[in-house]
């Protein structure tokens, strides 16, 4: 086994670590507590920011890769000597999984089905040919009679739920005994923990049997691609969002303090960059950095990385062409701040720029930057979709929740339809949305309770 | 107001530069101009004759900014930009990649774009303040909340399912309409139907939720609370004083997309096999055809701009205390 460190599971971690630090260093200052308070007091905060939290630790469990070192191979000359690695990436994910994502079919299946989906050629025990549904290889092969098979699929439901709540048990009682005390509703929280172990442990053991979400047109497992999307949906919502927090902040303060000539500059950069339709803007510079990777093969050594390179050029891109909206608010916010007694007054002390902007203005900028960071969150999770539609969006080889649709989009009309795919990719993809926009909503009404205007989605 | 007006038509012209020399940069950074007569001509007639020829042909055999070989103002006008970028100004698209002429194709690929955009914008806007003084009537009661809720889990829907669901129901479940496909001649509004509902159903969740809020907004100011201390009913109130007065913001919240309409829908109409400017540029990125992408980027902003005058000029027009300076 030999650990990877791809360029995008180094971001992400370092990525956790700061923001883990940010929360520790605001948690001080009473005033934001407070609000963090007004947020974590209501049942749909804990449950949503659970819910959210759930999904990131997937990311980062995912995140963690290595590769199988190969069996050395009979009779090799030197077969000591050296040890080979697996050309395939694996991550602690998939081992807790249990290896859901070996278990290929040929084809479509649908769920907890026993057949294959499409007739195939067979030949029967006289060696007639004739053309019949085949049995799947990984569905029902411990079934002596097929007619039992929902008696058996309750029967493993059962035999999960023990493990299932000793392992709850295990997760929730350690926080019980440390926090039953807090005023904050943890309660809901648990239940969704609760319910997420629960689940995670019935899905380990009946996709041993059977493929819970069905199989898809290669043959691979529905709910083990839609939980491999998660990592794909929670990295680029907040990569490409890090990537445009500190252009539009560092350039939407430093217009609206110190105007004149600046803020020209800045105005005219960013009515440029957003009188250029979104999509073209995108579809362009993902094309340059494809032939950019397709010009350098020699940087990458094997496939995983030649598609993470495209994946953080797709963060960096959708970072960079995002920016002026919140560039715009942020300058209107610092005109309005700088106009303030305390600014003024800090200016007639003779307070440094620097200082200014450090001290006063940009903590009370504060609040846009946060509730931007979440609103955009779910924005660029749906967009990622759209974009793998268009084709340029995330390379077909790392599985993400666009790539699932584009590829399942018109197998709806066949007979009988094919669902499972796109309900596998719905439903992941607008549970991660739904928590972090109703999150964001609250966050809102804590730190601003001025603003009146909703967010408007992506046109 | 007029010279106002004037003065932003001129502040438009760097911008239209700016993005002009941006599409520059980002294309030509991908491939050279011999990429493209390569991938233009097919692979098996590449001979660097015909490389040579095709670049000539269509204006591509310049220096890209600057050209060295030139004397005095040819030095910057003598090259691929200028000559490429500045007819644009003057509305002369050129011919595609490809031969066609683009002028001709826009023209006639608008008005598809605009049967389907003009009316799921109309309807969009109609539906959603119908559904968000729905809602505000029975404000700060439970069935309040869950519509709130019902709204936010509406906009965490990807646009794409809302498409595919569509068609999987209307068109294939329930066969009223065809799933996809276009033509002039007979019964257009048959293709339309479909499109114009799934975008004004797509569009209910952020768009109610965001009107609401405006609602309820000019529900807390004083003069509301007059009217209802003057004993005038509520159904008054909302419609009397409520509606005209969050019909400022939603009106000029909206100008800005009316010039981009014409832009179409790239999902909708690729979805649906619409021959409009939206899959116009779908193509046109898949087949890397530059002259329709810098016609149309050019287009595009042009008409983005647009909206941004429009929406100033529809603040003074909608509430006479602002004026432009």
């Amino acid at each position: 086994m030999k650990p990877l460190i791809l360029w995008s599971d180094a971001l992400i971690f370092l990525l956790v670590a700061v923001l883990v630090l940010f929360f520790l260093r605001l948690r001080h200052d009473p005033q934001i507590r407070a609000r963090w308070g007004e947020v974590f007091g209501t049942r749909l905060g804990m449950t949503t920011f659970t819910v959210i939290a759930v999904y990131v630790l997937v990311a980062l469990l995912d995140s963690l890769h290595f590769r199988r070192a190969l069996e050395p191979v009979e009779g090799a000359a030197n077969a000591s000597a050296e040890v080979f690695y697996d050309n395939r990436v694996t991550s602690v994910l998939d081992l807790m999984l249990g290896g859901m994502g070996e278990r290929f079919e040929r084809t479509y299946s649908a769920p907890f089905a026993l057949y294959s989906f499409e007739k195939q050629n067979m030949q029967d025990a006289q060696g007639r040919d004739y053309r019949d549904f085949p049995r799947l290889r990984h569905a029902g092969q411990h079934l002596e009679n097929l007619e039992d098979k929902w008696r058996d699929i309750a029967a493993l439901s059962l035999g999960a739920l023990l493990p299932g709540l000793l392992l709850c048990a295990l997760v929730i009682g350690p926080q019980w005994l440390l926090l039953r005390r807090s005023h904050l509703p943890w309660r809901a929280s648990w239940w969704v923990q609760g319910c997420v172990v629960c689940l995670w442990v019935w899905l380990v053991a009946i996709s041993r049997y059977y493929h819970v979400l069905g199989t898809d047109l290669g043959g691979t497992d529905v709910a083990y691609q839609s939980i491999k999307g998660i990592r794909t949906g929670v990295l680029l919502g907040t990569l490409a969002t890090l990537v445009m927090l500190p252009i539009a902040v560092t350039l939407g303060v430093l217009a609206g303090y110190f105007k004149g000539w600046v803020d020209d500059i800045v105005q005219y950069l960013y009515t440029t960059l957003s009188s250029i339709p979104g999509i073209l803007l995108i579809a362009a510079s993902v094309l340059l950095f494809q032939v950019y990777i397709d010009l350098n093969p020699d940087f990458f050594a094997i496939g995983m990385e030649k598609a993470d390179a495209r994946f953080l050029a797709l963060c960096f891109i959708l970072g960079v062409t995002s920016w002026s909206t919140l560039c715009r608010l942020i300058r209107a916010e610092t005109l309005k701040i700088s106009q303030l007694g305390y600014v003024q007054a800090a200016h007639a002390f003779g307070v440094s720029h620097t200082r200014i902007l450090s001290r006063h203005v940009l903590p009370n900028v504060v609040h846009i930057i946060l509730i931007t960071f979440v609103l955009e969150f779910s924005a660029l999770v749906l967009a990622e979709a759209v974009l793998s539609y268009i084709g340029v969006g995330i390379d077909p080889s790392m599985g993400s929740w666009g790539n699932m649709i584009n590829g399942a989009r018109g197998e709806l009309s066949r007979e009988p339809a094919i669902w499972w795919t796109l309900s596998g990719a719905f439903f992941f993809m607008f549970v991660l949305v739904l928590a972090a926009n109703l999150f964001a909503d609250l966050v809102r009404d804590a730190f601003d309770p001025r603003s009146a205007t909703g967010a408007r989605g992506r046109a | 107001m007029l010279a106002y007006i004037i003065r932003r038509l001129l502040y438009a012209i760097p911008i239209l530069i700016g993005v002009n020399l941006l599409t520059f940069l980002l294309f030509f950074v991908v491939t050279s101009p011999d990429d493209m007569a390569v991938s233009q001509l097919g692979e098996k007639y590449v001979t660097p004759e015909a490389i040579e020829a095709w670049k000539e042909k269509n204006g591509y055999d310049l220096p890209l900014f600057l050209n060295a070989d030139a004397q005095g103002l040819d030095h910057l006008t003598e090259t691929i930009f200028f000559t490429k970028s500045v007819r644009l100004f003057v509305f002369d698209f050129g011919r595609s990649e490809s031969g066609r002429d683009i002028t001709t194709d826009v023209s006639t690929r608008m008005w598809p774009s605009l049967a389907i955009a003009l009316p799921t914008f109309v309807v969009g806007i109609w539906v959603n303040i119908c559904v968000a003084l729905l809602v505000v009537m029975f404000h700060a009661t439970r069935l309040d909340r869950w519509v709130v809720f019902t709204f936010v889990a509406l906009m965490s829907i990807s646009y794409l399912f809302y498409i595919i669901g569509g068609q999987y129901l209307v068109a294939k479940t329930w066969k009223l309409v065809p799933i996809s496909g276009y033509h002039t001649e007979g019964q257009v509004w048959r293709f339309l139907i479909l499109p114009v509902l799934v975008g004004v159903v797509a569009g209910i969740g952020s768009g109610a939720r965001w009107y609401r809020t405006l609602f309820l907004e000019e529900a807390s100011q004083d003069y509301v609370r007059t009217a209802r201390a003057k004993g005038a009913s509520e159904l008054r109130i909302l419609f009397r004083h409520i509606l005209p007065n969050a019909l400022i913001p939603i009106l000029t919240g909206v100008v800005v997309l009316v010039p981009s309409l014409f832009m179409g829908s790239l999902l909708i109409e690729a979805f649906f096999g619409i021959p409009g400017l939206g899959s116009y540029m779908l193509d046109a990125i898949k087949s890397q055809d530059f002259a329709i992408v810098r016609s149309m980027v050019f287009i595009g902003s042009m008409l983005y701009i647009l909206g941004l005058i429009l929406t100033d000029i529809s603040y003074t027009w909608a509430d006479p205390r602002v004026r432009l300076s």
